[in-house]
């Protein structure tokens, strides 16, 4: 048991050690300032600017800086959307794959523009290597890096005082691509091919199976076919970027995408690491470190508070599971126990809990384990992360900026409590912030809200259930959680790929994008002309234990007021009829 | 709630009529300006109907359980409309009352001031600005105007409530007169400044009826968030009916929850409780400020005094009594203290001011030397002129003069007298205490020295010192010169001063500050402070004070009294912490009602859930009848606290707030558990349920 929490604690410090340098660096990448890879990438840097016709210099409105980005997207959701639908006739397609259906075409197209990455497929039966590389790895690279560019926008509109620009969004974009994405991305993929990850063009290979198996049709067979293609190099900005696309369909659980306990490592690690590490980017940025890392701790809490909750009940597995000794499900130095249906017996109940909190909170998606088949409580934690706006580090760039969000509620609230207009870092809140916070803070609630409540009522959707009753609403719950926090897990008993569902999903993915994006622009530009109110003992303090514990309940709060009756008919309905 | 309870914070008659308005305000176009309470309004209406439905035989619930529930979402809305009915009964009390004073009366029009035979009289509603009117003893002043001529005792009790006559006088800095006031005696001649509907007294009359009261911009931002919180809600309760209709179909039942009991639900959820508030805190502040006899020009202007963090305060009257004590004679050059006593107790005899008065005092006191008679002997006064800038008496040919030290210094060395260094050091060791020195000599023999001592109110200290944790800094303001200024600051604990301060010189320490992000909160009376009271954030202007000064400020103090700055700043921050904490105790109360009410729903489909049902209520519709009715009551519960406003204590800005969520936050997350759970139990005895 030891060992098991030892394990829990090692990953938590390794993220937390990773995280601090590399939010520094990414802080002077965002000033422009000189970092030791500015010598091999400014010439790069310089050259496209000069294709794409970018002054450097720019300072966009908000207005041009949020149309600048949403143009961007259009433009790559379009591109993407003619690519899938077309691959049939597109080179690098040795399986000979068709185009997809106008309604997955669209709903994948929106999932990876969104950062989402949602999958109503399975990678390696549906998508062509041209697809895959071409289409959804150049989307894990921008999508990531617009959501970061917006951060800094917003952390340039708390610095600048009585201005109206902040910053330009090719600039940005360019700057985290090259700077964060590309780097970081090479490293990580290495490291997987390392590991035994495939990295090829090479068509799927067939081998003989070491143990022929039975199928129920009384069929033996005797060989697989072993999917190949350019996995690593997807991998590695899919965990990197907060994507969570799996190449394959089965995504880390498969062998081939995740295929050692060191792979897991560096594929579990990556996946926190730059949302965690934005948050000392912030601090360092805006000057006030403390402010950064008390976003990060009242998000590393809350972090560690869902891991518990996972790790324990997935630990105890249920009372079905041991009743008459039907499964052995303790502790032992030679098998990690408790609840392992959905499970690799590789990764055991450690790896897998960790990962799956880790994906949900860090609105990745990608999954090494099958979240349909966890426990109740154990579901619910990585639902409600989901619910919660996705601001447990969340998503890159854009889970800070949603949990900037949270903090401006909170400081109106407790501002208000002690007699003053309130403010955040020195710039007030007035009506036109408050608009934008609730649009940035409750899309995501709105979008699961609608979007599930529309699906609930649509007869066909019972049919794309795996279980019935309450487990089966969770898998009807999760699938909008999924989509509404930008995420892109799902329980994977769901069958999504319907014409209804693709496209209900596919729209409240766009929604809890791109207006919460839109939003934060607007705080930006609006914060950017403010003056600084100065401090003084009658300030509200931002960075003090007490604001963190505020902050982390508000967010409850939120999440806990927007979903308690649908948890209620979901896991805790489930969670009673286990335990009963 | 009982008619006694009531008179804690009105009388009987403001309830009468606070009762009569919460109907008047039934109304759809009143209910629409608050969203929240427009919900409930709408909901209300709802269940109404389906309760007429149901009679008709189109059952959503059966009707007694719809009429229960639309009763209660009836009286909802009406204990909200209650709420800032008897918030506005003060104002209107008060407004009713100013009326009184705003009668039309007849004016004396003069065609100019030279002619003030020539009297037209005209009613005072014809008058224009500009116009020139006299009016004499017993006389209503006809309109707000200056006084361009004469004097004379005013009494302006019909606004600012005090019954002591103040003097009008034309020139300087007590001009200006009020429309509604009476002069009590000798005449004056004003110049009208502003016509019939925009006079002070029309002004006042509109803001304490809170008439054109607009939302703040703080308002309309927790409105935001509270109209946000209520989509929120309306569409969890939707998607509710939708995920119930899914669950029962998944177990093959008919779906538990009717529209009736999600209606209820969505009225518990939404932030009825701040929503029906919000408008009588507003109001109740507005009406604390007027308590205080402080007239704000807008509401923000109250919300911005929550916001200072600079206090500019003068320091005659607000720091320091208004005037200087004698407290010690300093004699030089071999003098004794007797004789220089003897010589300053002669020279102040005819001084009437507060100084000259208490130089004679001290004597008495240290000396036992008696008041003389002024007529006994050859005396001659001279009095204080500012071409001399020295006072005295010859007595024969004995001339004694007490004066500043530069003066004196000079009026004996120009006769051949000597003034000495030990003299000189004295006078020097007095300024730097933050005294005052008069230097007193007889015929061109300096004596000796006179210790004059600016009196520090008592108290100040402590009150500066609660500023200051709660992070405001004040700023003494004064006409001393720098080295009087920073000893009086110092014995008064003021964080910086401003001396030899003149009207630019504010203005340009006003705008330092605000262009370090702070603001600026400041008194003044003259025309010459209008510049810096416009620049000001919060500009405090005195009744006593000029037109152009009251115009400028944002605020008109009746009492005119100096530190009424301080009073102001509590009341704005005590406005927002009533704000604040009422949300937070609104939006904490939900817990409780979805753990009365989630389980009370679907209980039947998922029998487990029962465990949910901590608080062990009676049955599911009790369970629903317990939250709406607790709803509802707490909005009454609460009107005194919006009234009174919440506590307010001078501390840090970290205390005031876990101070604040451990009573407002826990305990509205507490408190309803226990009420939820004695309403079940009251009227499931009943039997109503």
């Amino acid at each position: 048991m030891t060992q098991t929490v030892l394990q829990y604690v090692l990953y938590l410090a390794v993220l937390v050690a990773l995280a601090v340098p590399l939010g520094t660096y990414m802080g002077k990448v965002m000033n422009g300032e000189r970092v030791f890879l500015t010598r091999l990438l400014a010439p790069c840097e310089n050259l496209v600017y000069r294709m794409m016709g970018v002054d450097r210099d720019e300072q966009m409105s908000w207005k041009k800086y949020a149309a600048s980005a949403v143009m961007f997207s259009v433009i790559c959701f379009i591109g993407l959307f003619l690519i899938l639908m077309c691959q049939g006739v597109l080179p690098l397609n040795p399986e000979e794959l068709p185009g997809l259906s106008w309604h997955l075409a669209f709903n994948t197209a929106a999932s990876f523009v969104t950062n989402t990455n949602w999958q109503a497929y399975s990678g390696e039966v549906t998508l062509s290597y041209l697809s895959q590389m071409a289409g959804l790895t150049v989307q894990n690279f921008v999508s990531a890096s617009v959501g970061i560019a917006v951060l800094f926008a917003l952390i340039r509109g708390f610095i600048k005082v009585k201005d109206k620009g902040i910053g330009s969004f090719w600039v940005d974009l360019t700057k985290t691509v090259l700077y964060i994405m590309l780097p970081l991305c090479l490293i990580l993929a290495v490291g997987l091919v390392s590991q035994g990850v495939p990295q090829n063009f090479s068509e799927y290979k067939e081998a003989a199976l070491l143990e022929p198996i039975t199928a129920d049709d009384g069929t033996v067979v005797t060989e697989q076919a072993v999917p190949l293609g350019p996995a690593a190099s997807q991998v590695a900005p899919k965990q990197a970027g907060t994507n969570g696309g799996g190449y394959y369909g089965v995504n880390s659980a498969h062998p081939m995408e995740n295929p050692t306990p060191f792979s897991n490592l560096l594929e579990m690690i990556s996946l926190l690491l730059i949302p965690a590490a934005l948050c000392f980017t912030f601090g360092r940025n805006i000057k006030d470190k403390k402010q950064g890392i008390a976003i990060f701790l009242a998000m590393f809490l809350m972090l560690c508070a869902f891991l518990a909750v996972t790790a324990v009940n997935e630990q105890l597995g249920t009372p079905q599971l041991s009743q008459n000794g039907a499964v052995n499900i303790e502790n032992t130095p030679e098998q990690s126990g408790g609840n392992m249906e959905g499970k690799e017996s590789r990764f055991g109940i450690a790896a897998s809990s960790t990962w799956a909190v880790f994906t949900t909170a860090a609105s990745n998606g990608s999954v090494n384990s099958m979240h349909d088949s966890y426990t109740p409580l154990g579901g619910l934690a990585t639902m409600l992360q989901m619910q919660l706006g996705e601001v447990v580090f969340g998503g890159v760039g854009c889970g800070l900026y949603g949990m900037i969000g949270f903090a401006i509620l909170t400081v109106f609230i407790a501002g208000l409590m002690v007699g003053r207009t309130p403010e955040y870092l020195g710039k007030k809140i007035e009506p036109f912030e408050m608009r934008m916070a609730t649009l940035v803070c409750l899309a995501t609630p709105l979008g699961i809200l609608v979007g599930s409540g529309i699906a609930a009522l649509i007869p066909e959707v019972a049919a794309s259930l795996n279980n019935p009753g309450a487990h089966g609403f969770s898998e009807l719950l999760y699938a909008y959680s999924s989509a509404g926090g930008n995420n892109g897990s799902a329980f994977a008993g769901f069958n999504a790929n319907t014409p209804f569902l693709n496209t209900s999903i596919g729209l409240v993915m766009l929604f809890v994008r791109f207006l919460p994006m839109i939003a934060t622009l607007a705080i930006a530009g609006s914060m950017a002309q403010k003056k600084k109110v100065a401090v003084s003992a009658g300030t509200l303090p931002t960075h003090n234990a007490l604001f963190v514990f505020l902050l982390i309940f508000v967010v409850l709060l939120i999440g806990a007021l927007s979903f308690f009756p649908a948890l209620a008919l979901g896991p805790v309905a489930e969670f009673f009829q286990m335990i009963s | 709630m009982n008619a006694k309870n009531k008179e804690h914070f009105a009388d009987r008659a403001m309830a009468a009529r606070a009762i009569k308005d919460s109907f008047i305000k039934l109304s759809p176009r009143t209910q629409m300006k608050n969203p929240v309470m427009f919900l409930v309004y709408v909901s209300s209406i709802l269940t109404t109907a389906l309760f007429v439905f149901a009679l008709f035989g189109l059952r959503d619930e059966n009707p007694g359980f719809i009429l229960g529930i639309t009763i209660i979402l009836w009286l909802t809305v009406l204990f909200a409309n209650f709420a800032e009915a008897i918030a506005e009964g003060r104002g209107k009390a008060q407004a009713d009352s100013l009326r009184a004073a705003r009668k039309d009366v007849a004016a004396n029009k003069i065609p100019s001031p030279e002619e003030k035979e020539k009297i037209t009289v005209v009613p005072s509603a014809t008058l224009k600005k500009g116009d020139l009117v006299v009016v004499r003893a017993g006389e209503q002043i006809p309109a707000d105007g200056d006084v361009i001529e004469g004097a004379a005792s005013v009494d302006e009790s019909a606004i600012t409530g005090e019954s002591a006559p103040v003097i009008r006088e034309s020139g300087g800095d007590r001009s200006a007169v009020t429309g509604g006031t009476t002069v009590i005696s000798d005449w004056l001649t004003i110049r009208v400044t502003s016509e019939e509907g925009e006079s002070f007294l029309d002004k006042m009359i509109a803001m304490v009826e809170g008439a054109d009261r607009k939302k703040t911009p703080n308002e309309i931002a927790l409105q935001i968030l509270l109209v946000a919180l209520t989509i929120i809600f309306l569409l969890v309760t939707v998607s509710l009916y939708a995920y119930s209709l899914f669950s029962a179909g998944q177990a093959g039942i008919e779906s538990p929850t009717s529209v009736t009991a999600l209606v209820a639900l969505l009225v518990c959820l939404a932030p009825t409780t701040i929503g029906a508030l919000l408008s009588a805190i507003g109001i109740a502040g507005m009406s604390r400020l007027n308590q205080a006899n402080v007239l704000a020009m807008s509401g923000r202007a109250i919300e911005a005094a929550g916001d200072v963090d600079i206090l500019m305060l003068d320091k005659t009257g607000t720091i320091t009594l208004g005037n200087r004590q004698a407290c010690a004679f300093l004699p030089v050059d071999g003098a004794s203290e007797r004789e220089l006593a003897d010589a300053a107790q002669f020279a102040s005899l005819a001084d009437e001011t507060p100084e000259g008065r208490s130089v004679v005092v001290l004597a008495k006191e240290r000396f036992n030397i008696r008041q003389r008679e002024m007529s006994d002997s050859d005396m001659e006064f001279v009095p204080f002129s500012a071409k001399t800038r020295m006072s005295g008496v010859n007595i024969g040919s004995v001339e004694i003069r007490k004066g500043a030290a530069d003066t004196i210094r000079e009026y004996v060395l120009k006769g051949g007298g000597k003034y000495s260094r030990e003299c000189e050091e004295i006078v020097k060791k007095i300024s730097n205490q933050g005294g005052t020195p008069l230097v007193v000599a007889k015929d061109l023999r300096v004596l000796g020295v006179i210790h004059l001592k600016d009196i520090i109110k008592q108290g100040i200290q402590e009150k500066f010192a609660d500023l200051r944790r709660m992070g405001i800094k004040t700023i003494m303001i004064t006409g001393d010169n720098p080295l009087t200024a920073a000893a009086i600051a110092a014995e008064a604990g003021v964080d910086d001063f401003l001396a030899e301060a003149t009207p630019e010189g504010k203005l340009a320490m006003i705008r330092q500050f605000q262009s370090q992000g702070h603001l600026v909160a400041m008194t003044g009376d003259g025309t010459n402070d209008a510049p810096a009271l416009a620049q000001a954030d919060v500009a405090v202007a005195m009744n006593t004070g000029t037109q152009a000064a009251k115009e400028a400020g944002n605020m008109v103090d009746l009492d005119s009294s100096p530190t009424k700055l301080i009073e102001v700043v509590r009341i704005g921050k005590q406005l927002l912490m009533t704000r604040g904490s009422l949300t937070t105790f609104s939006i904490a109360n939900d817990l409780a009602k979805y753990f009365a009410i989630i389980p009370a729903l679907f209980i039947g489909l998922y029998p487990g859930l029962s465990a949910l049902n901590i608080m062990g209520l009676q049955s599911p519709q009790s369970a629903i009848f317990s939250a709406i009715i607790y709803n509802a009551l707490i909005i009454v519960a609460l009107i005194p606290l919006a009234l009174k406003g919440v506590r307010y204590r001078e501390v840090s800005a970290g205390r005031l707030l876990s101070h604040n969520l451990l009573v407002y936050g826990l305990g509205g997350v507490i408190v309803p558990f226990a009420a939820l759970k004695v309403i079940d139990v009251i009227i499931t005895t009943l039997g109503i349920v």
